[in-house]
């Protein structure tokens, strides 16, 4: 099945070349070159993942990330010309999962996308249970939902894979690069702070107070671990 | 001791800052002196007059009872006759006048020292002894008047009398005619004018100690209301203005000084309007030109992967194509890197961070170049854990130049790249065999596009801003980044972190001359000036 692809970019060049590539790494591109209209092209195309400029005339790339993170989980990869902390962070708050800083190889693009295409197949029936007792949260691997207290929390894949991760190897500390590699599919080490973005965000939908974490833990130094009894 | 050390210490400090307390204290000091002198004059000259008054009145009633009494006695031949005694009474109680019993009065004595048949008599009764103590008897006995202050009890009370005595001749000898006069007026009015004296000068001396605070006051306020005005302004509140009024000096004062924080404000906000103008312009160029750059990437990687299909020189010409927008994008990248830190821009991004992988991962995409060039890379890395609060990205940029310029100026012998940590600080030194610096380079090394050997044929096509930005990382980092090196030698590039951020450096754990190093005597002055100044310059 060919993945379909919205691509949210104004710059005309880059969007055909942009095309040409998606096309002959066997994808199915779409294009809308302003933020306005970005987010009815999504309804439209039903995605599975959309490239994202974080400059756009109309409306901004974090505001048209925003809005589609509001109804859908859906990968959203960043292209930034910026890799400012401030910038970086900010888009990937607002509901990017991965960024790529222009000029991007092609090739690494590409690898981006296919990790973040790359869902659990192996629906193996598995159900992980973390968090200190009194504070325990309930994944259901197969069916790719998280549940506290009996009622279910929203989280994107990506926010889901990150939580897997972590659980299926309760006490055991991932360093960022590890879960870069795990989560994000990056070969070699890259920005650590996709994994500091995203562990603030998971603990912001799963823990009762995310300044005092106890399902998802920091190992200073190191990098993270799940909470258990 | 400690008290009164750190009140002195109070004093002297008040003294010295302000210019308030000197005036005042100058001012009550010379008024004071000015005063006591005028009423020391004045007091002594009043007494002075009062006295000789006193004298002058005495001197008329001697010099009248002296005539008085030589008429009196002018009757008698002998000193035994019966009614001399009598009439010596009768002298002295018209001479003495008033009442006889009045303890305050002055008293009139007449004696004759030299006639033992005559006894003195007095005016009224009183213990004179005091009064008329030998010296003055002796004088008068002797034939000559005599003048003195004594201070005695004649029933009174201890007052100060003024004592004349005069000699009077009669035909039976020499008697002695003498007034005892009490000062007791003048000195209750000497006493009284000392006192005005005294009060006045010294309310004197408190009203100009009021009326020169009260002026300094009038001057020091606005030059202190200035210095108050002038702070803010440093501290960045470029609207801070002094209030002018009317068209004195003060005036101008106030004037001047907002003219100059008006100027000072235009240039300020000036400057930070380029500033921001700069970095808007930094961050547009970082824009504007990465969009065409990425499609150009992408349509140079689409031919560059068809590159076996096309003809010698064409797919030739895609490799190069593909090279050069490597340096292209790296010099890109460096110069707008460089631009965020001149527009002050640069954030850091601490955490607690393991140096250990960070050293690794560095070196990671320099081993296909060290492979290449055929040198070994050699690690002294502690096993355990290096934790640093630094900012990981910077950490790993500053490294991996490090270690690639050694690779590129090793000349294929090995690189050692060292870990230590002493717990306050962290240090990597990465030293080569190469060729070393010459005296002077290690500074050089540091400046923007600057080259060892500009003939050198390029291996890696570094940037040449590589250095010039790992030591602006360094720095933001509180941390130092320093060269050594001797021709020859070799050079080892030491990167020293504070273990917490934000504290402050005081030394390496790993020193910066390497101990492998052979010391040529010309080699020390460079080696000297690399350890003095480094630092210090290092440091911001």
């Amino acid at each position: 099945m060919r993945a379909r692809v919205l691509v949210v970019d104004d710059d005309p060049a880059l969007a055909e070349m942009l095309g040409i590539v998606l096309r002959s790494e066997g994808f199915l591109p779409s294009f809308v070159a302003d933020g306005e209209r970005a987010l009815s092209a999504f309804r439209d195309s039903r995605p599975d993942i959309v490239l994202l400029d974080l400059m756009l005339p109309g409306m901004s790339g974090i505001d048209v990330a925003r809005s589609i993170r509001s109804e859908s989980g859906v990968p959203i990869v960043m292209l930034t010309a910026k890799s400012d902390t401030v910038d970086v962070v900010l888009g990937l708050e607002s509901g990017a999962d991965d960024y790529v800083v222009k000029p991007f190889k092609p090739k690494e693009l590409v690898a981006r996308m296919r990790a973040r295409l790359r869902r659990g197949e192996d629906a193996a029936p598995e159900m992980l249970t973390i968090g200190p007792p009194g504070n325990q949260i309930t994944i259901d691997v197969p069916a790719h939902t998280v549940t506290r207290d009996n009622e279910e929390v929203k989280l994107t894949p990506l926010e889901f894979d990150l939580l897997v991760a972590l659980a299926r190897k309760p006490r055991q500390v991932f360093t960022r690069e590890v879960l870069l590699e795990q989560v994000w599919g990056y070969r070699h080490a890259a920005d650590t702070r996709l994994v500091n973005v995203h562990v603030q965000r998971l603990r912001a939908k799963i823990e009762p107070d995310p300044e005092r974490p106890e399902i998802i833990l920091t190992v200073r130094g190191v990098g993270y671990k799940a909470g258990t009894g | 001791m400690r008290q009164v050390t750190l009140f002195l210490v109070t004093i002297e400090h008040t003294w010295r800052r302000s210019l308030q307390v000197r005036v005042v204290t100058l001012t009550l000091v010379v008024s004071s002196l000015l005063v006591a002198v005028f009423a020391y004059v004045v007091a002594y000259r009043s007494s002075t007059i009062l006295l000789d008054r006193a004298k002058q009145s005495v001197q008329v009633q001697l010099e009248s009872g002296q005539a008085t009494t030589r008429e009196q006695l002018a009757v008698f031949s002998k000193p035994y006759e019966p009614n001399v005694r009598g009439t010596l009474q009768d002298i002295v109680s018209y001479l003495g006048g008033g009442d006889s019993q009045d303890p305050t009065s002055g008293l009139v004595v007449v004696r004759a020292d030299n006639v033992s048949e005559i006894t003195g008599v007095q005016s009224r009764p009183g213990d004179i002894s005091a009064v008329l103590t030998s010296d003055i008897t002796r004088v008068v006995r002797g034939g000559e008047s005599a003048t003195a202050i004594r201070s005695a009890n004649l029933g009174a009370g201890r007052a100060k009398y003024l004592v004349k005595g005069t000699p009077v001749s009669t035909k039976f000898g020499q008697v002695e005619l003498y007034y005892v006069e009490p000062l007791t007026t003048q000195d209750s009015a000497a006493t009284q004018i000392n006192t005005t004296v005294l009060a006045t000068g010294a309310s004197l001396v408190l009203l100009l100690g009021l009326l020169s605070a009260l002026v300094t006051r009038l001057v020091v306020r606005p030059v202190r209301v200035a210095a108050r005005t002038a702070q803010r302004l440093s501290a960045g509140l470029l609207d801070q203005r002094m209030a002018v009024t009317g068209e004195d000096d003060l005036a101008l004062l106030a004037a001047s000084f907002n003219q100059m924080a008006a100027n000072l404000q235009r240039q300020i906000v000036r400057l930070e309007d380029m500033s921001r103008l700069q970095r808007r312009f930094t961050s547009d160029v970082s824009h504007e030109l990465r969009t065409p750059l990425t499609t150009v990437r992408m349509a140079a990687d689409l031919i560059f992967a068809e590159r076996e299909r096309f003809p010698a020189d064409m797919s030739r010409t895609a490799e190069i194509l593909q090279t050069e927008l490597d340096r292209f994008e790296s010099l890109l990248t460096d110069l707008l890197e460089i631009s965020r830190y001149d527009a002050g821009f640069a954030m850091l991004d601490s955490e607690p961070t393991d140096l250990v992988p960070i050293v690794h991962r560095a070196v990671e995409p320099l081993r296909g170049l060290a492979g290449r060039c055929g040198v070994e890379l050699r690690f002294e890395v502690p096993a355990d854990p290096v934790i640093v609060e630094a900012d990981p990205r910077r950490v790993e940029r500053i490294l991996r130049n490090l270690v690639g310029n050694a690779v590129e100026h090793a000349e294929g012998k090995p690189v050692v790249v060292r870990l230590v940590s002493d717990g306050v600080a962290a240090a990597v030194a990465v030293r080569d065999h190469g060729l070393g610096l010459k005296p002077g380079e290690e500074k050089l090394v540091f400046n923007r596009f600057w080259r060892a050997d500009p003939s050198r044929a390029r291996q890696t096509g570094g940037t040449g801003l590589g250095l010039s930005i790992s030591l602006e990382d360094a720095r933001l980092h509180g941390g130092w980044l320093e060269a050594w090196g001797a021709p020859g030698q070799g050079a080892q590039f030491r990167l020293t972190l504070p273990v917490r951020a934000g504290d402050r450096l005081t030394g390496s754990p790993l020193r910066l001359v390497p101990e492998d190093a052979d010391l040529p005597a010309v080699a020390a002055p460079a080696q000297q000036r690399a350890i003095t100044q480094a630092p210090a310059e290092v440091i911001r």
